[in-house]
C-alpha cells in the first residue's frame, strides 16, 4: 500500500509532463469522476498519418489519476491513433507500477477513459 | 454534574475496533458519519434472533412468531420512548433514512401538494434530503427555495424567513450537517414553519445517534433516521411523524401486512403503523436496533454528546495547527462530532490512503453532499468523524498521520 505513493508517482504528480492546454488542438476532451472529484481533460495535436504530435492534459485530483495522465502523455508521443486503441488497463498498471483496488483503479483509468472517448469516441470505452 | 465515562472502555464493547488492519496496526475508525461500528449486546442481538425466533412477524400462532412479533413491536417502542414520541404508532421502521424521507414525499407529499406549491430546502442537505424533493417537484411542479449556508458553515435563517413569507408547504432540513457538523436551530425553524403553515421534515441521520433528540420538545411534523448510524445494523431506519399526518396519508409502497381487507379490485389500508409497513420486514435488525438503543440509553445520551464535544473541540484545536489544514463549517460549540478539511496540494483520496496504511480509516469524496461542496468550490473534503467509542488518543493519531502525510506530499 505505502508504494502506491512511489517516488516515481509523486514526481509525475508534482511535476506533470505535457501539462497544459493546445489551442488549437485536433482533438480536444475532458471527463470526470464525480465520485472523488478527479477531472482530466486532455488535447491532442496529429499528423496527416494520424499520428500524435503534441500532447497535453489539464485538470485535477488525487495523485494516482494526475500521475497516470502525466505518465500516458509521455507513452503516447509519436504514437498513432491505431496503436493508442490498443492500449489497456494492464499498461496503465504498468506505467504506475503498483496494483489498485476498485475505488483507485477509477482513479487511474480516469486518463485512458478521456484519450479514447476523445479519439473515437464512447463505443471505444468499456467500464470494467 | 455529568457522568464521563472513558472512550477506551467502550472501545472494547465493540469487536470490530479490536481488530488490526494492513496485519499488525490497531484500527482507529474515524467514520462513524457513514456508519458506526456495532456493541456486541447487538451483535448477539441479530445472532440470537436468527438461531432462535427466526419467523416471520403478525399473523404467526406458532412460538416463534410470537417471539418474533413480540421483539418486533417492543422494538418498536424502545425507540419510540428513545426519541420522546407520543404513541409507538408513529414509529414506522423503513429501510433507512433515505426510504424513510422518500416515503414523506411521496405519500404526504402527492397527497397535499400541487403544481406551483413551494418547498424549502438548504444547501447542507445530505443528497437524500434533496432528490426526493426534486423528483417530486418535477413530477408535480413544485417551486424549490434553497436556504443558503453562509461564511461560518450556518443556514442564513434571513433568508429562510423571506422564503417563509412565500407560504411554502414544506421545510425539508437537516438538523446535523454530515460534512460540516453544524446542528441546525431545528425547534426555531419549526415554530416559524408552523407560523407559515408548512409542515417540516426534519432529516435526523446525524442528531438521533448522537444527542438526546425529543421529537416532541421540537416541535416537528416529521423525523427521519438510520439504524446503521447508531450502533445498530444496516437495513433499517425510522420515520417518525405526528399521529394526524400520518394518519391522514395514502399508504406508500403496497402489498402484504399494509392492507386489512384485500378484494380482487381493491383493498382497505391497514392502521398505524402498518399501513406503512409493505412486504417481509427486516425483522432481526428492528430488534436489534432495539438493542442499540437499549446500549446507548445505558450510556446515556447526554453523555455521548458531551463525549463528542470534547472530543471535536480538542479534534479542531489540533487540526488547526497544521499549516495548509482548512476545517470547514463552524466553530466546535456549533458542531457535532465531524470534521471535514482539505490539506494544501494534497487530494483528500491521498490523505485517506495514507492514513489507511496507520488504521485510520478517514472518508474522501463529497460525502453525499456535492450542492455543499460547491458551496465551497471544492469537489472532495476528507472527513473525521467522532463517536462514543473515540478518544483523545484516537485524535492524536490522527493527527500524527496527517503530518506524515504532508511529509509525503511535502
Ligand atoms: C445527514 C444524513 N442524511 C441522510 C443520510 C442517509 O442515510 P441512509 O444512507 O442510511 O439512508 C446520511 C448518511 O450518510 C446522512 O449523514
Amino acid at each position: 500500500m505505502e508504494d502506491m505513493y512511489r517516488e516515481v508517482i509523486l514526481d509525475h504528480y508534482k511535476n506533470p509532463r505535457f501539462n497544459g492546454e493546445l489551442d488549437p488542438a485536433d482533438i480536444t476532451y475532458q471527463d470526470d469522476n464525480p465520485l472523488c472529484g478527479d477531472m482530466i481533460r486532455i488535447d491532442l495535436r496529429i499528423d496527416d498519418n494520424n499520428r500524435v504530435i503534441e500532447c497535453a492534459f489539464s485538470g485535477q485530483g488525487c495523485a494516482i489519476s494526475q500521475a497516470s495522465a502525466s505518465m500516458l502523455m509521455e507513452d503516447i508521443q509519436g504514437k498513432s491513433l491505431e496503436e493508442i486503441k490498443d492500449y489497456t488497463r494492464e499498461d496503465i498498471l504498468d506505467m504506475l507500477g503498483i496494483e489498485l483496488g476498485p475505488v483507485r483503479l477509477k482513479c487511474a483509468m480516469l486518463s485512458l477513459k478521456v484519450l479514447k472517448v476523445g479519439a473515437y469516441g464512447v463505443q471505444e470505452w468499456i467500464e470494467d | 454534574m455529568t457522568i464521563r465515562f472513558d472512550a477506551n472502555e467502550i472501545k472494547r464493547d465493540f469487536p470490530a475496533l479490536q481488530r488490526m488492519v494492513n496485519e499488525d496496526v490497531p484500527l482507529v475508525y474515524l467514520d462513524t458519519t457513514a456508519t458506526s461500528q456495532k456493541p456486541k449486546k447487538v451483535l448477539e442481538c441479530l445472532s440470537y434472533y436468527y438461531s432462535n425466533s427466526n419467523a416471520n412477524v403478525h399473523r404467526g400462532i406458532h412460538t416463534l412468531a410470537e417471539e418474533a412479533t413480540a421483539g418486533y413491536e417492543s422494538a418498536r417502542t424502545k425507540i419510540g420512548e428513545f426519541i420522546s414520541a407520543p404513541s409507538a404508532k408513529e414509529i414506522i421502521y423503513t429501510r433507512n433514512t433515505t426510504e424513510a424521507i422518500n416515503l414523506v414525499a411521496n405519500s404526504w407529499g402527492r397527497a397535499n401538494l400541487r403544481s406551483g406549491d413551494r418547498i424549502v430546502l438548504t444547501e447542507m442537505e445530505h443528497h437524500s434530503n434533496l432528490v426526493p424533493w426534486q423528483m417530486l417537484a418535477a413530477s408535480i411542479g413544485l417551486e424549490i427555495d434553497i436556504i443558503p449556508v453562509d461564511d461560518n458553515g450556518c443556514l442564513d435563517l434571513e433568508v429562510y424567513e423571506k422564503h417563509l413569507d412565500k407560504n411554502p408547504k414544506a421545510v425539508c432540513v437537516t438538523h446535523m450537517s454530515n460534512v460540516l457538523g453544524t446542528l441546525n436551530p431545528i425547534k426555531e425553524m419549526a415554530t416559524q414553519a408552523h407560523e407559515h403553515g408548512a409542515v417540516i421534515v426534519v432529516d435526523a441521520a446525524q442528531s438521533v445517534p448522537h444527542m438526546p433528540v425529543d421529537v416532541q420538545d421540537l416541535g416537528v411534523d416529521f423525523v427521519a433516521f438510520s439504524a446503521h448510524k447508531m450502533c445498530g445494523p444496516t437495513g433499517v431506519g425510522v420515520l417518525w411523524g405526528r399521529y394526524e399526518l400520518l394518519d391522514g396519508m395514502p399508504p406508500f409502497l403496497g402489498g402484504g401486512d399494509m392492507i386489512k381487507r384485500v378484494y380482487l379490485r381493491d383493498f382497505d389500508t391497514n392502521e398505524l403503523p402498518y399501513k406503512f409497513e409493505a412486504g417481509t420486514p427486516a425483522i432481526g435488525e428492528a430488534i436489534a436496533m432495539g438493542a442499540a438503543v437499549d446500549y446507548l440509553k445505558g450510556v446515556g445520551m447526554e453523555n455521548v454528546w458531551e463525549h463528542e464535544q470534547d472530543i471535536v473541540s480538542y479534534a479542531m484545536e489540533r487540526l488547526e495547527e497544521i499549516p495548509g489544514l482548512t476545517v470547514y463549517g463552524p466553530e466546535a460549540e456549533k458542531r457535532g462530532g465531524v470534521t471535514a478539511f482539505t490539506l494544501d496540494g494534497v487530494h483528500p483520496h491521498d490523505i485517506s490512503q495514507i492514513l489507511d496504511v496507520d488504521g485510520i480509516a478517514v472518508r474522501a469524496g463529497h460525502h453525499c453532499a456535492m450542492p455543499l461542496h460547491e458551496r465551497y468550490s471544492l469537489v472532495a473534503t476528507a472527513r473525521a468523524s467522532f463517536y462514543l467509542y473515540n478518544s483523545y488518543d484516537d485524535v492524536d493519531k490522527l493527527i500524527k498521520g496527517l503530518y506524515k502525510v504532508k511529509q509525503v506530499f511535502g
